[in-house]
């Protein structure tokens, strides 16, 4: 049997990589501006289906705590943040995003990569997470910041379209925000700079999911889930102005010419898998490793679609901003969507992409994502016999993440279906 | 019967096989439906207009074994929705012909997905509740989701709802939380005089039996009540917070009243007296339950109403009962309420108002600990 090969330590370094980097480290500087001089009004917002247009039509900033939270993560300094908030009485089994950054925000406010402002309006752009609206109204208590609850109802129906009422709710309520971004920010809503933004989100969106489908090749010309978090930052931050644009015209342009030539992330792929579940941010390039080594790439995932679902055909309009943002919130991200949903989702992606199995990473801090996921496993190896494998640990807390049991796990698994692909081959072979 | 013997015969049912009364009255109604209600909210009047038993389902309590429900929601999924879903698992649920779960958490919210798939027999309906309160369109927006809903139960129950139907299932429920509110007053004025389990006791067999039963029940209970004359004990006044969803074994809360509590007032069973004002009669019946939710129903960890902070619900709660400190009970695991106590606390703390947090599982066997840190905490008070 082939052997897996030894410490493939894999990481992407295009000319993607490089500007996601100086366009990221700009916004993060502004970020800092805004805290230390002053300079702009921040919106705090989440990630799933957020409304990103609407508060760049207000020249005001985008603040994601989610993002400050993994970024904490992923610098390995989230962790005494995490033991200060459960100082403060969170508990050990509350979601430790959120606990990085309550303790983050009662520390000054200072990171490594930013000084996060204080929030001007604490939009809480509702997409299916509950933990969100605890978040959000912690900070509103927290800070002096004006709370707006942006509820959108859960697409919760046998049918995968929202209802008109439920349409006509979210649109009634963005132009609430629209009245509360005007008083904050002291300008007038201008109904033609918001169609010029969510025109650049429409162009943006196109390329994202162009790339997306890029990954059907084989081999995949980069790695669905741990590729695809460097451009789900610029997809969120900066989406809707003329940087974020530029950014996915030349990961486009990237990634077309790795299909020409063949490459991909891996010397070899053996393996291709879809992922669900969002990454262990303080143990990203670990865990990558577990999988490079076997020759695995994730061709798929659930994750990079938290934001929004452009690769099965959502595009913003700029001729109906204000319903195309209501769109995109209710029925255009896998957050708001059922679980069941989400199951059709993965089983899309395994036949489509041409996936060879399920890996499901269990995260304790995110329950929107993993309860349940036993019951995903079930379906995927009983009804549809799709090897799955499930892993547990967390997106931000260290304390859940167990190297060796998690390469035991992963290494049994694809040494099962090496052995599987091992008798495929030799059937084909003696039936030739 | 005295009353003594009335809450007993309750208690053993709610103990060893609550589903039954509900089993039975299906079978001495042929052609009959029973639709379960997860916690927290539920609009009953929706189903029960449709000619429809709504029922609670609220987990499987300490006598049922977790044993194939622990492959579906993993261990850090608290302890509610895998015994709701083993009740389904080891066909237990079969008499059930709808389920209805809401959005007041995220594992909720998936095990009505869960409940789907693994029982298609089965009509499961989802609420999105609001939580928005503020918007101008928020009761027009949960007065379409009520309508959908009723669509759907007009097609299970194989009736339609007239207004005329709604009214009337409007003002049954309202007599029943009326007097839910009465056996609540009766606790928070003269403590000695009922129980917090007993109390307990006949709120949760109202959520296994038709309306009108119930409502005779609580009557008989309350007559007699009203001529209880006990003397007050020793013991400090609490209002107890957290144990909105999934529900404490009876002994645990036998254990707080002996470890020398009244504990004035609770959030047990929330969703079945969750209006504090009767629903009006008057105009559109499906508008006015809207509307109901909106303003007249009470604060919890799963509404989430930005137009007051929940620290402010539960002080004045305490300022209200009179009582002296507060002892938040959560459901281990339970996202919301966990997060609830970090606001509290802080309030509380704020506000000099002594507070016990602790945990507990529905399927809790052994109450010592909890029980020993109740005394600590109450004599900590009682000789301060």
């Amino acid at each position: 049997m082939a052997q897996a090969a030894e410490a493939v330590k894999t990481t992407y370094q295009g000319q993607m990589h490089l500007l996601q980097k100086e366009i990221m480290g700009k916004y993060f500087e502004r970020l800092t501006r805004a805290a230390e001089q002053g300079d702009g009004k921040a919106v705090y917002m989440l990630i799933s289906g957020n409304p990103v247009e609407l508060v760049l039509a207000f020249d005001m900033i985008p603040v994601y705590p989610e993002i400050n939270a993994l970024q904490l993560a992923v610098k390995k300094v989230a962790l005494p943040f995490i033991q200060k908030a459960e100082e403060m009485g969170y508990s050990m089994d509350n979601c430790a995003y959120v606990k990085a950054d309550v303790g983050m925000f009662h520390s000054g406010r200072k990171t490594p990569f930013a000084t996060i402002p204080l929030p001007s309006l604490i939009l809480c752009n509702y997409v299916g997470c509950n933990v969100y609206l605890q978040w959000f109204e912690h900070l509103a208590e927290y800070s002096d910041g004006e709370l707006y609850n942006l509820d959108i109802p859960f697409l919760h129906g046998e049918s995968d379209e929202p209802s008109a009422a439920d349409i006509t709710y979210v649109v009634r309520q963005l132009e609430e925000v629209i009245e509360a971004c005007e008083r904050i920010s002291g300008k007038k809503f201008d109904y033609a700079k918001l169609q010029q933004i969510v025109s650049r989100s429409a162009e943006t969106g196109e390329m994202w999911a162009k790339i997306k489908a890029l990954t059907k090749n084989t081999p995949s010309p980069f790695d669905a889930y741990f590729d695809s978090v460097t451009m789900m930052a610029p997809l969120y931050c900066l989406r809707g102005t003329e940087e974020g644009l530029r950014f996915f015209e030349t990961a486009l342009k990237e990634m077309e010419e790795k299909v020409e030539l063949g490459m991909g992330p891996l010397p070899e792929e053996r393996f291709r898998f879809v992922i669900e579940g969002p990454p262990p941010w303080p143990y990203l390039r670990q865990f990558r490793d577990l999988f490079s080594k076997w020759g695995a790439v994730a061709v798929a995932s659930t994750y990079s679609t938290v934001g929004g679902l452009w690769e099965f055909g959502f595009k913003h309009d700029s001729n109906h901003p204000l319903e195309s943002i209501a769109a995109h919130m209710l029925k255009w991200n896998l957050t708001n969507r059922s679980f069941l949903q989400r199951y059709e989702q993965i089983h899309r992606y395994v036949k489509e992409w041409h996936a060879d199995a399920l890996v499901i990473h269990s995260v304790k801090s995110c329950r929107l994502f993993s309860a349940g996921q036993g019951d995903m496993r079930e379906h995927f190896t009983k009804d549809l016999g799709i090897p799955t494998l499930l892993v547990e640990s967390d997106i931000e807390d260290p304390r859940y993440f167990s190297e060796a049991q998690m390469k035991n796990r992963i290494d049994a698994f694809f040494e099962s279906l090496e052995h599987q692909k091992m008798l495929r081959e030799s059937a084909q072979g003696d039936a030739r | 019967m005295g009353i003594e013997n009335l809450i007993a015969g309750y208690r053993e049912i709610l103990e060893e096989s609550p589903l039954e009364p509900a089993a039975k009255w299906k079978t001495t109604h042929p052609g009959s439906k029973v639709v379960g209600c997860y916690p927290v909210y539920t609009p009953v009047e929706l189903i029960h207009a449709a000619g429809m038993l709504p029922i609670g389902i609220v987990g499987g309590g300490n006598r049922i074994e977790i044993a194939h429900a622990d492959s579906r929601f993993q261990s850090f999924v608290c302890s509610i929705v895998k015994s709701t879903l083993e009740l389904g698992l080891t066909d237990k649920l079969n008499f059930v012909d709808g389920m209805v779960f809401h959005s007041i958490c995220d594992p909720a919210r998936n095990l009505g997905s869960v409940f789907k798939r693994n029982f298609p027999q089965m009509m499961v309906e989802y609420i999105h509740f609001p939580q928005n309160m503020k918007s101008r369109s928020t009761a027009d927006y949960l007065a379409a989701e009520y309508n959908r809903l009723k669509k759907s139960y007009e097609t299970l129950g194989g009736k339609t709802v007239t207004d005329e139907d709604l009214g009337r299932s409007i003002l049954l429920y309202n007599e029943q939380r009326k007097l839910l509110r009465e056996l609540y007053r009766i606790r928070k004025e003269t403590p000695q005089n009922l129980s917090t389990a007993e109390s307990y006791v006949l709120m949760r067999i109202g959520t296994l039996i038709p309306a009108e039963e119930h409502i005779a029940i609580l009557k008989e209970a309350l007559v007699e009540l009203r001529q209880r004359d006990e003397r007050p004990k020793d013991r400090i006044k609490v209002v107890l917070e957290g144990s909105f969803c999934e529900q404490p074994p009876l002994e645990l809360i036998e254990g707080l009243e002996a470890a020398g509590c009244y504990i004035l007032d609770d959030d047990f069973l929330i969703g079945w007296r969750w209006l504090v004002e009767d629903i009006p009669t008057e105009g559109d019946p499906v508008r006015n339950l809207a509307r109901a939710y909106i303003d007249q129903s009470v604060y919890s960890g799963v509404k989430h109403d930005s137009r007051q902070s929940k620290s402010k619900h539960l002080i004045d709660r305490v300022r209200e009962t009179g009582a002296s400190a507060v002892i938040f009970l959560a459901a281990k695991f339970c996202e919301p309420a966990l997060f609830d106590y970090a606001l509290y606390r802080r309030t509380l703390e704020k506000e000099a108002i002594p507070h016990l947090a602790l945990e507990f599982e529905e399927k809790m066997w052994i109450f010592d600990k909890s029980r020993s840190e109740v005394e600590t905490f109450v004599e900590s008070m009682l000789f301060d």
